[in-house]
């Protein structure tokens, strides 16, 4: 019997309100000196390094609204029955590059949610889609996010 | 830039601290106590020590591309997957191999790997090489 319940299944191609958001110098400093980066043009800001955008994107929400590990719940996930998260994968595709003074949008949708037998039990896996475009509509990075449950 | 299959890239270590990990995850937004509340982690969630945060090693293995690439090329995608949890105290150590070149479209295989020599999180890198 599937643990993918109808609930889950319609929750499959469900989006995230965009967000959008100002690059700023500043916020490219940080995550280049926090990341260990040496490159100049990533360290003055002049240009945002890869996976800068893990970073911009990061949910904003207030403090009551984080679990009391300090993790904010992801309300475009249905309830799962399955809560073990086991490794993810991250796939990201950089088609432009992003700079200071950039507005950019991103857009989260639940691609797919599928299960696998495991040797102890049922796993449970999802996708989750990110496209970040600049206000021309064009993609600037292209994310998928895999997780697996068990 | 001359790329051959099996061309290594030059390995690079990190050993990050609590300031580190803490600016890394302030940089994020990032509230999750295991990676700054040690008793948390190690008392409630019962980890070793304070965990490292998955995406920062994912960002150790695009960084160890470019600067193998420096001006020669542009990173234009990278795949990972995060398999071994990893501790503030370790030493981690990035590297690649070229798997495929085709004309300038070339695919690099990477890893991070800890002091045992365990790939902690292997991954995928394509690049484009100028010219």
């Amino acid at each position: 019997m599937s643990i993918i319940t109808p609930e889950i299944q319609a929750a499959i191609g469900r989006s995230s309100d965009p967000v959008r958001e100002r690059v700023t110098r500043r916020d490219i400093r940080k995550y280049a000196v926090a990341t260990g980066n040496q490159t100049a043009k990533y360290l003055q800001g002049d240009v945002a390094p890869p996976m800068f955008h893990v970073a911009f994107v990061w949910g904003v929400v207030p403090l009551d609204q984080l679990t009391p590990d300090g993790v904010s719940v992801d309300t475009l996930l249905p309830k799962f029955p399955l809560e073990r998260a086991m490794a993810g994968g991250l796939e990201i595709e950089y088609c432009k590059p992003i700079h200071p003074g950039d507005w950019l949008t991103a857009t989260r949708t639940l691609t797919d949610v599928y299960e696998k037998a495991g040797r102890s039990g049922p796993l449970l896996f999802y996708e989750i889609v990110m496209l970040v475009t600049n206000d021309k509509q064009e993609v600037v990075i292209r994310e998928k996010t895999t997780r697996i449950l068990r | 830039m001359n790329v051959t299959v099996g061309d290594t890239l030059p390995e690079r270590s990190h050993t990050p601290d609590n300031v580190q990990l803490m600016l890394y995850n302030a940089a994020l937004w990032n509230g999750h106590r295991i990676h700054f509340d040690a008793p948390y982690a190690t008392d409630v969630e019962g980890y070793p020590g304070l965990v490292i945060a998955g995406p920062l090693l994912g960002d150790w293995l695009n960084q160890v591309v470019e600067i193998w690439l420096a001006d020669e090329g542009v990173l234009t995608s990278i795949e990972y997957s995060n398999r071994i949890a990893c501790y503030i105290g370790e030493t981690l150590t990035a590297g690649g191999t070229v798997t495929q070149v085709k004309g300038k479209e070339i695919t690099i295989e990477v890893f991070i790997k800890n002091e045992s020599g365990e790939i902690v999180t292997p991954g995928t890198a394509r690049a484009r090489i100028n010219g």
